[in-house]
């Protein structure tokens, strides 16, 4: 069954066709990747889907029910969780209160959701730094609490955007493992990824987005040879000078 | 700390008991400390915890003022109730403040000129409005009633301020720790962040708006009944509401306990500097004594004075424990 279905979705910034006509669709259990050259409308489609910004057309359903017009936190609270890619953790609150406000949405009660988000905190790494403030951490860091708040609200769907960027291979491959983890634990993911081996080995399925346009759909191996993708990253000159050298 | 607190309560409640170690002038002090203290306890709510930094909450201290003093003047009600409706309406005029401000996405600067603009208005409308006296502004006749919120002996406010800056203290204490709180906390931080981690921002603001004007409009019926006379100028005027921020902001805003540490300094500071200064001629010369803390404060301790004195006392603490 489809968890997330995008039909048509269109968004343009002045004269810039940021997302054209996108049909875009999340089963159940699945893990999907979203790649494609800077500037493709990875970020735009994130931000449509999670109801940060209108589409000026097309419709978008999430777990049957049409989320068109949904604040953000209604999105949120039915199931779909989002990381920024400029990671936004709140500064001035300790590691465990950032967390705890994801949690706050489930469980009302402070007492409860405190025990909640300490799991989280303990699960993604964080136990030795949940009493810090989250301005004083690393970047790696920083972006391990802003996964662990969007997990804190308990989501069906999370999407991630661009986790990897900025992080070392040994960081990587940690949070590879993390990711995993998670969608083992029942959480259908949609990420954007630029970290090719990583978006590879977690996807079940790869959209490949240029201009605002699906260009490619499939499987990570297939997606991977697919020529439209080699030419969207590449660009059209270098395809047909590699075969002649 | 919840020891300390309680002593020190209880020291403030005996003080007044000792007119000779007490005398009235430190009483009428005292009882600024606190009555300032609790207003910007009230504006804490909105301005420090959810950062909405609101300029003109002189209009909730007004519209609570007079309307329990025209409540009682007029129809007969004992402000001990006009306290609650002058509140109540504070709260009416904070949800139309907070609607326009929120729903329209106001930030910063925009917020500001939003209160002020409030502010004034309510101050022009008192302003011509002859049924409550227009700009020679509206005065409470003495009867010394304690039933009328009037009282001969001056330690009665004293204790009503104390009471009110405790009380005010407690709930905010209180509400720290529970969701209301901690979102707060965070919508001062990220709103955007808020909303993807499923915080309604635009209810928890207006909650915290409604909260803080009714606090503030309740602070009216002390004022107005301290006072005896409203007028339109100094009730909704922009120097009020400065003194209800400053405190706060001096302090540490957006802490339990800033608001108060804030009054501590800053009121004696006022009344003193306000006094000499007066005595010498030099009426409003303790408004550069203000300008120049807030220079040193926002230079020194951009979080207040609360944050450093907490980690002070923590570390003193820390080798004994």
């Amino acid at each position: 069954m489809s968890l997330l279905e995008a039909r048509g979705l269109s968004k343009h910034f002045g004269g810039v066709q940021a997302v054209a006509a996108l049909d875009l669709d999340v089963a159940e259990g699945e893990v999907v990747g979203l790649i494609g050259p800077n500037g493709a409308g990875k970020t735009t489609v994130f931000n449509l889907l999670s109801g940060f910004l209108a589409p000026d057309a097309g419709e978008i359903r999430f777990r049957g029910r049409s989320v068109l017009g949904w604040k953000p936190h209604a999105i949120c609270a039915l199931g779909l969780a989002r990381t920024f890619q400029i990671v936004r953790p709140f500064p001035r609150l300790t590691v465990l209160d950032n967390v705890l406000v994801g949690a706050l949405g489930r469980h009302p009660d402070a007492g409860e959701a405190r025990a909640r988000a300490r799991r989280v905190v303990d699960r993604l790494g964080l136990g030795g730094k949940a009493s810090s403030l989250a301005a004083g951490l690393t970047l790696a860091e920083r972006k391990r609490v802003e996964l662990a708040r969007a997990l804190a609200t308990e989501p069906a769907l999370l999407l991630l955007d661009e986790v990897m960027a900025g992080l070392n291979p040994t960081e990587i491959a940690t949070l590879v493992g993390l990711i995993r983890d998670i969608h083992a634990g029942g959480v259908s993911i949609l990420l954007i990824e630029h970290n090719m081996r990583a978006v590879m080995a977690l996807s079940n399925r790869i959209v490949v987005l240029n201009f605002g346009e699906r260009v490619a759909e499939g499987p990570p191996a297939a997606v991977a040879s697919h020529p439209k993708v080699i030419e969207a990253y590449l660009g059209e000159d270098d395809v047909h000078a590699a075969p002649a050298r | 700390m919840r020891w300390l607190a309680a002593a020190l309560v209880a020291v403030l409640l005996a003080l007044p008991a000792f007119p000779s170690v007490f005398g009235s002038y430190a009483v009428t002090v005292f009882t600024l400390i606190f009555f300032y203290g609790f207003l910007g306890q009230a504006w804490n709510v909105v301005g420090g915890y959810a950062g909405q930094l609101s300029a003109g909450h002189a209009a909730f201290l007004g519209v609570g003022a007079y309307t329990a003093a025209l409540l009682s003047a007029e129809a007969g009600v004992t402000p001990w109730l006009g306290m609650f409706a002058g509140g109540a309406l504070a709260a009416v005029l904070g949800a139309v403040v907070g609607f326009l401000g929120f729903r329209f996405g106001l930030r910063g600067f925009y917020f500001v000129l939003l209160t002020v603009a409030l502010s004034e208005i309510c101050r022009i409308i008192a302003a011509n409005t002859e049924a409550v006296g227009g700009a020679l502004g509206y005065y409470i006749t003495f009867t010394g009633n304690p039933r009328q919120f009037q009282f001969q002996d001056t330690r009665a406010y004293y204790y009503i301020a104390l009471a009110l800056m405790v009380a005010a203290t407690g709930l905010v204490a209180w509400l720290e720790r529970r969701r209301f709180g901690v979102y707060l906390a965070a919508i001062r931080d990220d709103e955007a962040a808020c909303e993807a981690a499923g915080v309604d921002t635009f209810r928890y603001k207006m909650l915290a708006m409604l909260l803080s004007s009714f606090l503030t409009g309740v602070g009216g019926t002390f004022y107005a009944f301290y006072l005896f006379s409203l007028q339109p100028n100094t009730v909704f005027g922009v120097p009020l509401s400065v003194e209800i921020i400053i405190r706060p902001i001096v302090g540490g805003a957006g802490t339990v306990l800033g608001p108060v540490v804030g009054s501590f300094i800053l009121s004696p500071l006022a009344e003193l500097s306000r006094h000499y200064f007066a005595q010498g001629g030099w009426h409003g010369a303790h408004l550069i004594v203000y300008g120049a803390l807030l220079v040193t404060v926002v230079l020194f301790l951009p979080e207040g004075a609360y944050p450093r004195l907490a980690r002070a006392l923590r570390r003193r603490a820390a080798p004994t424990a």
